[in-house]
């Protein structure tokens, strides 16, 4: 059950009387919690981790390593060492790119993408492909954003290396089984990478079970702040990867013209680190596990079918993606006749209500389905069926705006 | 939903019934503009002899800020000498830094409806696209 005064935990609704926030999938709210937390850490604990002497220190080092077992706990990661600390999903998605995927991949190697890649798991696949020879592939999905295992097995081959795709893509919410692939690319001998940036604060994450090499995800989307993001890859794979940034905390010793590098993860996080950002994440995932991540996605699926309801039933508008209510994962891309997307987000700010409109950082699939942009609600389970309620209803005003008769 | 709204009817009206979208094939001044990050896509045509513009068209595709504003914008050009237009674009500049007096919106006529743009950074290249064309095609060929 989540509270009927759930959105009280979250102080930006407090200071923002009557907004509606849909753009969740962009980022997350912040519960009092987290935000806490990171004051915390700044006012009772902060010295710089992983390497002062003195008690002070100690402290930070622990909350910043507290901070990656809840994470280690949260997607059932085997170890801490398998644990990576980054910015947010690019950076660890660019990590991967640099560390293992230009050391692996030789001319006619291939790597394969889905055409519902973020920007963010596709350009550094561009690059990296780029600079070795390598071929970068395409899979495409179906009409309804479903990626079929006919379409997936036909586009690998004896060559593909790395395969790389989203969980739950950001402009149509629909799901990817990524087990299923992981397991079809590992007997074609290619490494499985997954962008969870939208699966993880969404639905119970468990990376032994789904057997990928990558997963990559941010904290801001999953009520944590921003700045602190999270590569998850498996123990072995790490051991054999160059370090990405080189510098400070990332060593064991250094010479004149050369170094050791320290042990896993610390090797791959380069200078001092977000410890104020880690414990934030902490916080959330302990906020999440405080209500049960079961219980937000049986939540965020009863909204789903709710706005699901509601926006079909708005003249005029063109939903994308699934024809099931369930396959959105709280995640909706419409277009209204004769209204451009960017019109109706500033007519619906005008109402109080925050939604995003272009190209969601997915130009390639927006391409793919013959649109230049949409609008994008999307859910958390901090909202309520009266948010969605006021998305319908502005919907319906806003070709009455724009001076159409109906 | 809101009692006031941006889109008032100078907009909407400019944006459902424009009075310069269409083909000008006696232009002899032609320029495409873009707004990569929106999509926004305009191709503004001038026609402009002994230094007036006598004639103006745009085509293209685009959000109902930056049609309009196109569209009001050679509403506004045409009959005009290029110093004349240069006078008005750089007024326009000034209302969309939120930096124009009162008198000097009355000079802007119609785009003087564009006026609240300033407080609303992510719309403000859709409104000057238009304007930013005709700089680029008549004062500013290299930026």
């Amino acid at each position: 059950m989540i509270r009927n005064d759930i959105k009280n935990d979250f102080p930006v609704f407090l200071n923002n009387s009557g907004i509606v926030y849909l753009d969740n999938s962009a980022t997350t709210q912040k519960p009092q919690s987290v935000i806490d937390a990171v004051s915390r850490y700044y006012e009772y604990d902060n010295a710089n981790p992983l390497r002062g002497l003195y008690s002070l220190s100690i402290r930070a080092t622990d909350d910043y390593e507290d901070a990656r077992e809840a994470v280690r706990q949260f997607i059932g990661a085997d170890s801490v060492k398998e644990i990576i600390f980054t910015r947010n999903t690019s950076e660890s998605l660019n990590l991967i790119s640099y560390s293992y995927a230009e050391n692996n991949l030789k001319e006619g190697d291939e790597v394969l993408v889905s055409i519902l890649e973020h920007h963010s798991d596709l350009l550094p696949w561009q690059r990296v492909t780029r600079k070795t020879g390598a071929k970068l592939r395409f899979v495409d999905c179906d009409e309804e954003g479903l990626i079929t295992e006919e379409a997936f097995k036909a586009a690998l081959t004896d060559r593909t290396k790395i395969v790389t795709m989203t969980h739950v893509s950001n402009v149509l919410g629909v799901k990817n089984d990524i087990k299923k692939f992981a397991e079809i690319a590992h007997e074609r001998g290619a490494v499985f990478v997954c962008d969870g940036a939208q699966s993880t604060p969404h639905m119970k994450i468990d990376v032994r079970d789904l057997d990928v090499d990558f997963f990559a995800f941010s904290g801001h989307k999953m009520l944590g702040p921003m700045g602190i993001g999270v590569l998850y890859a498996k123990e072995e794979i790490l051991e054999g990867m160059d370090p990405f940034l080189y510098g400070g905390e990332m060593i064991d010793c250094v010479t004149r013209l050369s170094a050791t590098y320290a042990e896993l993860p610390h090797k791959f996080e380069a200078g001092t680190v977000n410890a104020g950002g880690a414990c934030g994440l902490k916080a959330a995932i302990d906020y999440y596990n405080s209500i049960g991540i079961d219980n937000i996605e049986k939540r965020e699926l009863e909204l789903t079918e709710y706005a699901f309801g509601k926006l079909t039933a708005v003249p005029h508008l063109k939903l994308y993606g699934p024809a099931t209510a369930a396959e959105h994962h709280g995640i909706f891309s419409f277009t209204v006749e004769g209204v451009h997307p960017h019109d109706i987000a500033t007519i619906l700010d005008e109402s109080n209500i925050c939604i995003r409109a272009g190209h969601h950082c997915a130009q390639p699939l927006l391409k793919y389905m013959g649109v230049q942009s949409t609008a994008r609600a999307s859910i958390a389970f901090y909202n309520s069926e009266e948010d969605i309620d006021k998305l319908a209803a502005a919907l319906s005003e806003v070709r009455g705006m724009m001076g159409y008769g109906e | 939903m809101a009692n006031k709204s941006f889109y008032n009817e100078i907009l909407t009206y400019h944006n459902m019934s424009p009075l310069h979208k269409h083909e000008l094939p006696e232009a002899n001044m032609v320029l495409e503009g873009v707004n990569p990050s929106c999509g926004d896509d305009i191709v503004l045509k001038l026609l402009v002899e002994d230094g007036v513009i006598k004639n103006g068209a745009f085509t293209g595709d685009g959000c109902a800020i930056s049609q309009a504003s196109c569209d009001i914008m050679i509403d506004m050009l045409i009959g005009k000498k290029a110093e004349e237009a240069k006078m008005l674009y750089d007024l326009f500049m000034k209302m969309i830094k939120g930096t124009v007096t009162d008198e000097e919106i009355d000079i802007l006529e119609e785009a003087g409806a564009l006026k609240d743009i300033s407080h609303m950074p992510a719309r403000v290249k859709c409104a000057v696209l238009g304007w930013r064309t005709l700089n680029e095609m008549l004062w500013d060929p290299e930026n």
